[in-house]
């Protein structure tokens, strides 16, 4: 028995990742030498729009509205959220409602509609309702530009989905934390700013990071409403030189470019975070 | 005699269609130390959330200190407080849980000083260094900068002890301390629980530790279906129960 050599254990044949390799290899080979010798890509006008004005001035407009849009999500998620907790009475309807509406509707149809709101109401103006005097009127033409038509429809959206991921992040935090918040004297709000939140973070951050790179994208839904983002930006360019596929090329690129950017970012949040809880 | 610190009359409480209190009454002096027996189910737990509002009451009212808990009393009408009073009358009751709760987000320091500091109102270098003194009350000062995570379950109560004295409370409940607790972590926790009724405090006790109430309770209130059957000096309840059902529960936890 004790003088049994060390065994020594066959590797079985991996026939079936050599076949896929070897597909992947020819398939991977053929892709790189259409992008080489495809004439249609036309790397060079590639290259030559990466940095044209129209599109770094699409590219900001894209990020600002992605910024802007997200702040909106994340300010109507969590009012909506809260709303929803146990206890809101009236109001958790009133959450059920807009997310029963802003989810059930697509977001194409609510920019469109934002967009052309000022043949539902001519005029936007602060008063008493059901024909009372108005203090302040303005025409709803002005006030709804493309930004603000895209501004609304993501956001109004986007907040929807985010207060169902707020939602989930704060019963993920155990009952017994704010009851011994509120033992302690904690108010309501103080309870969710300064114990709740900061725990709920942690599934919090994942989802809403998805929804920063996701809303990136969505974003060019805005071209729809001609609002000069890098979708439209690159489209007003091919429009008129008929370059779309090298124009198209540009516009994924910069995409790629800022997703991978935030999924870097993503990584680095959730690390300091998934640290101080783990 | 002096007014009770805390004064329960005729508290009523039911979880949806189950009675949980059946107009429980009882007084606890100034310095009382006072533990509430009975098996499980018995309502002890529920009546001790309804000392300190974490709990509403049905019917009947509670008194701190004289002040009706959650109400302020008015030509003879009880008008519901404000959240930020209702939050100011709990923060001067303390209370530890059976599951400990303490903020895993936070160090211990920061579990002790952050209610100070953000209910209290105490400046940050006042909280953190009453915090310090606090932590060796119960004998933790070196684990101030540790996460709660890092500490055993015994640790971690008695941190969470610390965190209520911080507030300083003019009264202590404490719901089932040592039953999350392995056996050999109790004997440290009800140590500091000694210590504390030592000092004077106010402290009303949910427990299974008979031992506890013996040797500190000045009384023992023993519960069962949702009423007090036995109220008295330990000694009293302990060793001549009056009540059947008090015999059959003793004879089961002794």
């Amino acid at each position: 028995m004790q003088h049994r050599s060390e065994p020594i254990i066959a590797r079985r044949p991996r026939y079936g990742q050599w076949a896929g390799g070897a597909v992947l290899a020819v398939f991977a080979a053929w892709v790189v030498y259409q992008l080489v010798t495809n004439a249609g890509f036309q790397w060079g006008i590639v290259a030559h729009y990466m940095l044209n004005r129209e599109v770094i001035a699409g590219l900001q407009t894209t990020c600002l509205l992605t910024v802007l849009v997200m702040v909106i999500g994340i300010v109507v998620g969590l009012v909506l959220a809260v709303l929803k907790l146990p206890g809101a009475g009236v109001l958790s309807l009133a959450a059920d409602l807009y997310i029963w509406f802003f989810r059930g509707t697509p977001v194409l149809v609510q920019l469109v509609f934002w967009y052309n709101l000022a043949s539902l109401f001519p005029q936007i103006s602060l008063g008493i309702p059901f024909g009372g005097p108005k203090f302040f009127s303005v025409s709803s033409t002005l006030a709804i530009s493309s930004f603000t038509a895209a501004l609304l429809g993501l956001g109004l959206n986007e907040g929807a989905y985010m207060a169902e991921i707020i939602r989930a992040g704060l019963l993920s935090v155990p009952p017994g934390q704010s009851e011994a918040a509120k033992a302690l004297g904690y108010r309501r709000l103080q309870t969710l700013r300064w114990v709740v939140l900061p725990q709920a973070m942690r599934a919090i951050l994942p989802p809403t990071g998805n929804q920063v790179i996701g809303m990136l994208k969505y974003s060019s839904l805005a071209s729809i409403v001609a609002l000069p983002e890098l979708m439209e930006s690159v489209e007003n360019i091919y429009s008129r030189t008929f370059e779309t596929i090298p124009l198209l090329i540009v516009a994924s690129l910069w995409y790629l470019v800022l997703t991978t950017v935030l999924s870097a970012g993503q990584r680095v949040i959730e690390r300091r975070y998934g640290e101080r809880l783990a | 005699m002096t007014a009770p610190i805390v004064e329960a009359v005729a508290i009523w409480k039911s979880f949806g269609a189950t009675p949980v209190l059946k107009g429980v009454s009882f007084a606890a002096r100034r310095g009382e130390v006072m533990c509430l027996l009975g098996p499980s189910g018995a309502g002890k737990s529920t009546l001790l959330r309804c000392v300190n509002g974490l709990e509403a009451i049905d019917r009947g009212m509670c008194y701190v200190d004289g002040d009706p808990v959650g109400y302020r009393e008015r030509a003879g009408r009880f008008h519901p407080l404000s959240e930020r009073e209702a939050s100011r009358q709990r923060a001067a009751i303390g209370m530890v849980f059976q599951g400990f709760n303490l903020f895993p987000h936070l160090t211990v320091l920061q579990n002790v000083m952050d209610a100070p500091v953000r209910v209290a109102g105490l400046g940050r270098e006042a909280a953190a260094s009453q915090a310090q003194e606090m932590l060796r009350r119960v004998g933790l000062a070196e684990k101030a900068g540790s996460y709660p995570r890092h500490l055993s379950g015994g640790q971690q109560q008695r941190v969470a002890i610390a965190r209520a004295l911080a507030m300083r409370p003019t009264l202590m409940l404490f719901d089932e301390p040592t039953s999350a607790l392995d056996p050999e972590l109790v004997g440290e926790v009800l140590d500091v629980m000694k210590e504390l009724a030592a000092t004077g405090m106010t402290m009303l006790v949910v427990t299974h530790e008979i031992g506890f109430a013996r040797e500190v309770a000045d009384t023992v209130l023993v519960m069962d279906g949702g009423e007090i059957i036995e109220h008295g000096s330990p000694g009293e309840v302990l060793h001549r129960p009056a009540h059947l059902r008090t015999q059959a529960f003793l004879s089961r936890v002794l």
